[in-house]
Formats: C-alpha cells, structure tokens, sequence
C-alpha cells in the first residue's frame, strides 16, 4: 500500500515516482521511490527520530545528506544478510528493503538509557575510565554491562551468503569524487589519452550539483553533467566507478575502493561500464595510479549552540540536496542560522519550495553578501550579529532563542526573541575533505580567511604523485571549482607526457559572498560548562563542555583529547566535528587552530564491510590447497587429512570401527612387526649442483659434507647464525658436484630462499645451481623389517642385500617397472626404503606397493603414526621439538657439528648464553602411572605445592601413546635436563594435580640402532 | 602497498617481495677471530636509520632474486633498486644515493 508520502514535493528530484518502492522500518512500513535513499524516503514519510544517542541516549534525527551523517546509523537487511552502521544517508532505497535503527532499546521513541541524560552531569569527558576502573579486577563485568549498552548494531549470526570480490587496476589518472571539478579533471585527462577511471561513493554523478540549481554556460548544471558522463562512457580506457567510495590512500599511489553493486540495473545512475556485470555485493578495487586528484568535495559545518542535537536541527546543505536531489521537505516552518554565505542559498531553496522561511540568523554584524540581498527580495526576514542561544523541543525543533551577540564567543548572552519552526538549517562553514590528501602524507595548512585547513601542496608538490582539486582544494564558487578542476586534470597529463586536450573552462554564475565569520562555540544565557549542551561530536555525544573538561584535566595534544572525549571516534569518524571539537580545544589551550593541528588521518575514509575486504578469500579459497600425487587414493581409503603448510596430508588410515588411537595403535605396531608405507611427497626437495656446490653446503651444513662419498645419504641440520636450528633433513651426494637435499615439509620454501640468500649477497662468487623439485617428485616410505622383501616382490633390478645396498645410500633403480631413487634412510629406526619417483609414476606406484604388501599385511599410515614413531626413537621435528632458541647441543646432536671448519651459526654456539648449563635440553619423559599422556605443552615444576610463583623448569615438546612399547613417552625441553636423568619432575596439568614423571633417554626404543641397520 | 622495482623484473607490488633487513652487513670472514661482543654487534645490531636505508629484498613470489632497495623509512619514498652484486641489471658500481626524482623507483641499466 503505497502510503502517503506527506513530506514529498510534487515535481521536481532526481527520483522515479513511476517507480514506487515499499520498505520497512522497525517493523513499519513505508513507501519511497527510486532514486531515494533510506534518508530521504523516511523524511518522506515525515520519520524525525531515528536513533538515540551513544552516551546519553538522546533522541536524535537525520542531520546529513551523506558520508558525514552521525545520527542515522541503520541495521539493514535480515538474517545472514544483515549489515550494521550503515548510515542511512548512503543507503539506496530499494523495494522491500528491511531497516531497523541501531541506537535505541527497546525502542527509539522509549529508551531506557535516555535517564542517563538525567545524569548528564556525571557522564563527562573520560567518565567510563574515572568510573570503571576500581576495583581493577571488576573491569570484566563493568565491560559486559557497557557494551550491551552501546548497541553499535549486530553482526550476522550465520555465514553471509553473498559474493564479494577482489578487483586489481591500473590507471594514468584516478579522479576521486566525480562533482563539477573531478568531473572535467577526468574529461581532459580522458580527451588528452590517459588512461582514468573515475569514481564517486554517490549513485549519480554531479556531487554538489545534485543538491542545487545551478547553470553551467548558461543551461542547467545537470545537463552539463550528463553530457561529460555521456562522453567519458564512450571513450575506452575510462572506467566510471559510481557507487565507488575511495577508501584508503596507501604507499606509492596505491588506493582502494570500495564499489557497491547493484542488483537492478535500471535504478537511476546505473553502474555504466560495460566489462563488469554486477555479480557481487560488493567489489574492493585495488587500484595503482600514475596520478591522483582528489576532488572529493568539502563537509559542512554544524555550529555548537545548545541543544543543537534535537531532532529537525540539520546541515543547511542537507536541506537544500534533500529539496534538490530528492524533492522532500525536511520541515515546513524554517529558520536558518549561519555564519557564512552558502546558508542563504538554503534559505532560498526553502523559499522556492513554497516552505516558509521565518529568519535567517547571521551571526556576522555586517551580515551577507549578494545572497543575502536575493533573500530579503524574496521577504525571508535576516537578523545580523545575532545567535541561537537555545533551541526548544525533544523529539522535534520547536522553537528557538534568539540573542544579540557582541562577538565573544565565551561571554553569556541573553536572549531576546523566540521563534517557533520545526526545522533549523545551520551552516558553520565548509572543511574540504582532505582525508586522502593526509592519509597519502600530505600537509595541511590553516586558511585563517576561509576558516579550514585546506591541502598544502606548494612545498610538496614536485614530489607528490596526487594534486586536489575543487572544494577539497579549498575552492567555493562552482566557477573556481571547475577551473581548479580543469588545472588539476590538465597537470596530470602534463605530468604524464601526454598532451593535454585543450578545453574551455566552463562558466557559472557566482554571487559575490561576504567572508565567513569564526563562530566556534556559540555563546548562551550561561557559561561553556553550565549551559545546556553544545555537542561537538554528535555519535560520541561529546561537547564543549567535555573538550573543556579534558583541557582543565590536563590533556594538551589533540590526539589525547580525542581519545580522551572519544571525539571523532564514530562511523563518520569526525566528518562533522572534528574541525569544531580542535577549534574548541585551540580556544581553551589559548592556542591557535594552527598550532593544534588535526588528528591522524587513517583508512578508510568511510566505513567498509568485512566481506569487501575478505573478497574471494572465504571458505576453500581462504588458503592454497597443495595435494599430493597420491592424493585421491588417499581420500578413497578414508583417511582424515591434516593440514600442514598448505599441504593436505593423510592423518591415518582408519579401519572400519576404529578411531584415531586404534588406527595409530594399528599402524605403528604393522611398521614394527612387518611393514608400512607413507606418503612423504611433501618433504621439500632441492637439487644443488655445480663446481662449487660442496664449498657451499659445507658452509650451510654443520657436518663434514665433503666428506660424503658418492652415493652416501647424511642427516643434515643448517642453523640460523644465532646458533639455533633452522632445519633439517636427509641430503645425499649424487655426484661429485651434485647433491639432493631434502627440507621439512614446513620449512621447504625457507630452507630454498635461505640457500639463495647466502648465495645471492654473501658468496656470489660460488658456482652453484638449485632448483626445488618438492612437486616434481613425490616419495614412498616403505618401513619394516619386511620392507626389503616388499621390494624384492615388486621387482628391483639391482640387489637389496645391506652389503650391496647398506644403510644410509642411495641407488638409482628400476621398481615395478619404473625408474626410481631408492634411499636406504629410516624416520622409524626400521629397515626402511624411501622411493623417490616422478610425480607421475607415484600413484602407480603406491598401489602397486600396497597390492604387493598384501601378503606383508602391509598398513599405509598416516602423520601421527610417523609421529609416534620417530618419537619412539627420540628423532626431532623441528619446529615441534624446536622453537627457534634451541641450539643442536641442546638437542644432544654435538656429533653432527664439525670441529674442522665454520658453517652458518658455529660462532655463536660459542656464546655465553649458549654455553650456560641450565639451557634447555632436549630429555624423554615417562608417566609413573604408565598411563597419563601429557598434553603437549605441558609445563613442567620441581615439586608440588601451594608457593606461587611457582618456577617452571621445562616443557612438553611431543606426547604419545606409544603401541609397541604400551605405555605413553613425551620428549621434552627441560633446563639442564641431560644431567638430571633418573628425576623426577611434575607435569601440571590444569584442573588437576601434578603428575609425577621421569626424566629419561629421549630414544625409548632400539637405543642402540640396529634395526635399521639389517 | 609498495611499488618496488626488481631490477630483473621491473616494477611488482609489494605483496611479491618478502623484506631481508639492513643490507651492507658483511659476513666476517674468521668468526673464531671476534669476541663475543663483536659477533653479537655483526649478529644482532643494526643502523635502524631515520631516512634512506640500503636494504635486501627477494623477489620470492616472482624471480626469486635478492637485490638491494634505497628506501627512505620516513617517507617510504624508494630511490632505487640495485643489484648486491656485480654483474646483474643494476649493478651497484657506484653505490652514491640517488638524488630527488620523482618516480618511486628508478632501475638503472
């Protein structure tokens, strides 16, 4: 049912009134039309109150007509779907759109928290840290009872069901903001052959025009706009990003933006470029661009005069796009009140819409310029060198006060005249938005004629990469706008090489204006920190009071202050009333606005969801997926994968009815008895070789590396030169000058680039080659005393015996049929054989290993049972048994560490720290009732009892049961531990008492090595 | 996101390179001959300048090469790429910092 749009005028806007659109909200139901916003169809329907206040819980209603709104901050859509903070100056109206407002519990018009008005007093600047913090441990429940009474909105509660995507661009020029002056910065740069693309965070392109009536060489400004849109649409290498709200402005010209898509496409201003259809949401442009021109616009000013917060108070600007853009009437009996020109512009505009306008309150004594004089043609009664000391009503303007004003802001006043309206426009001045020109590493400089800080660029120019252009440039009449905009684009071109296209600046009527006036605090019947509030930041709730406050406290920085008061901390992060709140604090410092300065300007510039910046990466494309060549036989037998890196690895390979422990229990004790086969395929691989290849490992490696006869396979670590191990694994010398090393599964890519460091900075005389060959071969892990019988079976054409093919070699052979590696190395101290073979072989090749390991009963096993058994036998997993300060001493591996030249790190095994006794050490544990397996990461203590702090002297590096020798076994790391066999420790263990323990061998099986050595 | 040129590459993102700290420290060539102190000054001290700053990069996600970048820590500006080595595109020959410029990065052939 199309309900009555009271507030909505019958010609004129820029909306579709063919196209009615029906939308909710808080449950109630209303009609707009497209081209609406949420904002602009809910004063429509005559809705004021649209929120509450952060702290105070004031009833508050719409104040802007974009970016910069502070009050009307939205829930929109349901269920998954749902986003919070939007505000509603920004959201398109679309049908059936859901909204609820964020800031009032239980309702809007009822608010519970509104009795902390009551209390008004007591909640000052920094009132949350003065009262919450004592006793210090109640924080926890003091934070619980704040925070549900913020009510910032509520995030979804499922996964969003949405696309989001990533999009990468290059540009010559990007043009930020697409009014009067990025518009024709854009049309030189793109008539001139650069390559620009344009983007505005509105639906329409046009920026101040939207909300005016301007001409441009004579006919209406929006027919000059369509024209330049028309023209940039036709040229290629222009890309128009409406809906595109520039986020970030990073190092080295690398911008983001934020793109909402549209799902209907007829909507006015429909997305224009013909490459991209709108599947998202929402898209991230990641953007690098040659040259930069903001032109993003300026914010209006509020004033801060008492009760300036009631609903029906709003920007003058507002006023005149909510008339201009969207056709409604924001209230029917104005009054305006401003202390510059562009407020009479509104006032007009009220006129013109046939409301009645009952007095323009200059605060200037000398009054206005030319617009001044157009109002009191149109009989708008202006009252010069006066105020609004006061504004009466709640949930709506009623009234306001009216004072003489003698030019000192902190002197009180009485006032003399009370006007009833139900809406008041107030202009306090324009800011530019020079958040990117900041963000980018701009300087701001403080225009004390127009009252703002404007971007500074003479100094910095030569070296910056971004120009402003336009009212962020600091430029007022549309006529300076458009010609700074056509100088901005035409340097930008220039900058680049290109000739620029030569354009003729387009003309526009200006009025002369009067000079604005400095009103930052307007004066009242009492003094700054009596009368009723003056707010400042109107989603913090902060005042002048409190900038007052925090200055009398001791607070002197900007920064300080602003946390302090939380002044600019909201979703519009300050857009309105930063420049208000510093202008404040300059004035109760004795400082100028100069010498305060601006707090950090930081992405983004408006708000964005976490899908945008998510994009493509949810779900299986979070992280890469890396499989084996064995990877589909692995998922056919049911084996649970672990993630390790990226890599996808079997856990183990359970049997119908088992369990992680029985499948471990099961495959560990098969390796022991008969045989085993892993997959080992993402053990990094690299082949190094050259004349100098053994110089270089023998630098890298801590054993005698040329000491390796052809054909010896040797346990290697390499150390970072702080001594601490790095990495480890099997190489084996191939050839005179050519050996294949192989890394930990995690540590491949490290261990590659550490190998290139040394040898690209420090030794780049050494002739050496490496080339990674993790992907192009996978390995098989055959383990068992009848590992040798297994290959016998499958077919070896060279001879197996230990004499022909002893432990630690390696033989190139055919297997099966198939050329392979065969390396006699074992990670489970069995008779073991690692088959390296091509990638393309390997899945052959399993599944003839396992056809041929039938009559072995052989089990494929998984990570945990390699874990358990390597730690059977004490063998480390670095970066599990290794943290990063362990050194190969305290791994008890002095036998690996050559005495008779340097390698990486040897010095500093040398230093004091590592030479100290009560490092820690690498030791097994066992429980003393045989049955407690301890966490891994268990702390470990000296003794029991009640003394706190009490000293830990250790932790648990690896824990298991261990099958074949049925009980558990634990490596651990305990300080001095290789002394200290045959203690006996405590594990604690959360919510339980210690378990006793002792310190042991860490090699709990085959101590000696015989196994697999047959 | 820093613009870095790799002088085998050109110009990448930032997101391609992994970052190697200060360049210019030279491995001693008899580690045994230094105390302690002066192998911990070689291990774990650094210049941490304010303005430019020779440091490693690699080109990990690319040709995997390092190289040396003249980067300001201020104003993150780069004045060059060189090579740490001689004989590659940008061969650091005269190793004088580049002066103003406009372009983020300048590869010298």
């Amino acid at each position: 049912m199309a309900a009555a749009q009271p507030n909505r005028l019958q010609h004129g806007g820029r909306i579709d009134r063919s196209r009615p659109l029906a939308f909710s909200l808080d449950g109630k139901a209303y009609t707009g039309f497209a081209g609406d916003t949420l904002a602009s169809a809910l004063i429509a329907n005559g809705v004021a109150l649209v929120g509450r206040s952060f702290k105070l819980r004031r009833p508050r209603g719409i104040v802007g007509g974009g970016a910069e709104e502070p009050n009307a901050i939205m829930q929109v859509g349901e269920g998954a779907k749902t986003q919070p903070n939007l505000p509603a100056t920004q959201i398109e109206l679309q049908q059936d759109l859901v909204a609820h407002t964020t800031r009032g519990w239980p309702s809007v018009g009822f608010d519970i928290g509104a009795i902390s008005d009551f209390f008004g007093r007591i909640l000052g600047a920094g009132f949350y840290y003065k009262t919450f913090m004592f006793p210090r441990s109640f924080w926890n429940y003091y934070e619980r009872a704040i925070r549900l009474s913020t009510g910032f909105g509520e995030a979804p509660a499922s996964p969003d069901p949405d696309a989001y995507e990533h999009m990468n661009a290059h540009c010559d020029v990007l043009v930020a903001g697409g009014g009067p002056a990025g518009l024709i910065a854009a049309l030189v740069a793109a008539r001139s052959g650069a390559r620009v693309i344009l983007a505005d965070d509105g639906n329409e392109f046009g920026g101040s025009l939207l909300a005016g009536a301007d001409a441009i060489d004579g006919a209406p400004a929006m027919d000059w706009v369509a024209g330049v849109v028309a023209e940039l649409r036709e040229i290629p290498d222009c890309v128009l990003l409406p809906r595109g709200a520039v986020l970030g402005y990073h190092d080295h010209d690398f911008l983001t933006l934020a793109e909402r898509c549209v799902a209907d496409p007829r909507g006015p201003g429909d997305a224009t470029r013909r490459d991209i259809r709108p599947r998202a949401r929402e898209r991230l442009w990641r953007i690098r661009a040659k040259r930069v021109i903001l032109a993003q616009g300026s914010f209006e000013r509020p004033l801060a005069f008492c009760n300036n917060d009631r609903p029906g108070v709003m920007l003058a600007s507002a006023v005149s796009t909510y008339i201009h853009r969207y056709a409604v009437l924001p209230g029917r009996h104005a009054v305006v009140f401003t202390n510059n020109d562009s407020a009479y512009r509104t006032a007009l505009d009220l006129a013109g819409a046939g409301v009645k306008v009952a007095a323009i309150v200059d605060s200037r004594a000398g009054g206005g310029g030319a617009l001044a004089a157009q109002a009191r043609v149109v009989g708008i009664p202006v009252l010069q060198g006066r105020v609004i000391s006061d504004v009466t009503g709640k949930n709506r303007v009623r009234g306001v006060s009216i004072a003489e004003w003698s030019g000192d802001s902190w002197e009180n006043v009485t006032s003399t005249v009370r006007i009833d309206c139900d809406l008041l426009a107030v202009s306090g001045g324009w800011s530019p938005a020079v958040h990117l020109h900041a963000q980018a590493g701009g300087r701001l400089d403080w225009d004390e004629s127009q009252l703002c800080f404007r971007p500074a660029h003479a100094s910095e120019k030569q070296r910056q990469s971004h120009d402003s252009a336009g009212a962020g440039n600091g430029r007022q009449s549309l006529n300076e706008c458009l010609t700074d905009g056509l100088r901005a684009g035409t340097e930008a071109v220039a900058k680049l090489g290109l000739e620029p296209a030569a354009i003729k600046a387009p003309a526009a009527s200006s009025a002369g204006e009067a000079p604005i006036e400095a009103l930052w605090r307007v004066p009242a019947e009492r003094d700054a920190d009596r009368c009723p509030k003056q707010f400042i930041d109107l989603q913090n709730d902060t005042t002048v009071a409190d900038i007052r406050l925090a200055v009398r406290e001791g607070y002197r920085n900007v920064e300080h202050v602003k946390r302090y008061t939380a002044l600019g901390f909201g979703t519009d992060q300050g857009k309105l009333g930063n420049i208000n709140g510093m202008a404040v604090l300059a004035a109760a410092l004795g400082k100028t606005i100069a010498e305060v300065g601006t707090t950090t300007f930081r992405p983004v510039y408006t708000p964005v969801s976490f899908g945008t910046v998510a994009g493509e990466s949810v779900g299986g494309l979070y992280d890469p997926v890396r499989k084996t060549a064995l990877h589909e036989s692995h998922e056919a037998a049911g084996a649970p994968m672990e993630v390790v890196g990226q890599w996808h690895r079997p856990w183990y390979f359970p049997r119908a009815g088992e369990d992680l422990h029985a499948a471990v229990a099961r495959e560990c004790l098969a390796v022991r008895n008969s045989v085993g086969a892993m997959d080992a395929s993402t053990l990094g691989k690299i082949d190094a070789r050259g004349p100098d290849v053994v110089k270089f490992l023998e630098r890298i490696y801590t054993h005698n590396v040329g000491r390796m006869k052809l054909g010896r396979c040797a346990y290697g670590i390499m150390l970072g030169e702080d001594g601490m191990v790095m990495d480890d694994g099997v190489m084996a010398r191939l050839g005179e000058n050519h050996f294949y090393l192989t890394t930990t599964t995690g540590g491949a890519a490290n261990a590659l680039n550490w190998l290139e460091l040394w040898l690209q900075t420090e030794w780049p005389e050494l002739e050496v080659y490496l080339t990674s060959l993790t992907e192009q071969f996978s390995t098989i892990a055959v383990a068992g005393p009848n590992s040798r019988g297994l290959l016998e079976k499958l077919g070896c054409d060279i001879p197996l015996d230990r004499d022909s093919f002893p432990f630690l070699t390696v033989r190139e052979a055919v297997l099966a049929g198939m050329p392979a590696s065969l390396f006699r190395v074992s990670f489970s101290g069995e008779l073991a054989f690692e088959i390296n073979i091509a990638s393309h072989f390997a899945l052959d090749m399993w599944r003839k290993v396992l056809d041929a390991g039938r009559e072995f009963a052989i089990a494929p096993y998984g990570t945990e049972s390699m874990h358990v058994l390597r730690a059977e036998k004490g063998f480390i997993i670095v970066g599990q048994d290794t943290d990063g300060s362990v050194t190969p001493v305290d791994l008890g591996m002095n036998w690996l560490l050559s005495r008779e030249k340097d390698f990486l790190g040897k010095r500093s095994l040398g230093r004091p720290d590592c030479l100290r006794k009560d490092r820690r050490q690498l030791v097994g544990l066992l429980s003393f009732d045989q049955r407690t397996v301890l966490p891994e990461g268990t702390q470990l203590i000296e003794k029991t009892g009640r003394t706190t702090p009490v000293p830990m002297c250790g932790h648990v590096t690896s824990s298991y049961h261990s099958a074949c020798l049925d009980h558990p076994i634990a490596l651990a790391l305990v300080a001095g531990g290789r002394a200290r066999k045959g203690d006996t420790l405590f594990a604690a263990l959360p919510g339980s008492e210690p378990v006793p323990v002792q310190v042991v061998s860490p090699v709990f099986y085959d101590p000696k090595g015989e196994r697999q050595n047959v | 996101m820093l613009l870095i040129t790799c002088p085998w590459c050109g110009p990448r993102a930032e997101t391609e390179f992994s970052y190697g700290g200060e360049a210019d420290i030279a491995r001693p060539l008899d580690p045994d001959a230094l105390s302690d102190a002066e192998w911990a000054d070689y291990l774990f001290y650094r210049g941490n300048p304010r303005g430019p700053h020779r440091e490693k990069w690699n080109h990990v996600h690319g040709c995997r090469r390092w190289f040396g970048v003249e980067r300001d820590t201020v104003s993150y500006r780069i004045a060059r790429s060189f090579m740490l080595s001689a004989g590659g595109p940008g061969a650091d020959a005269d190793a004088g910092p580049e002066s103003g410029g406009d372009a983020n990065t300048e590869q010298e052939d």
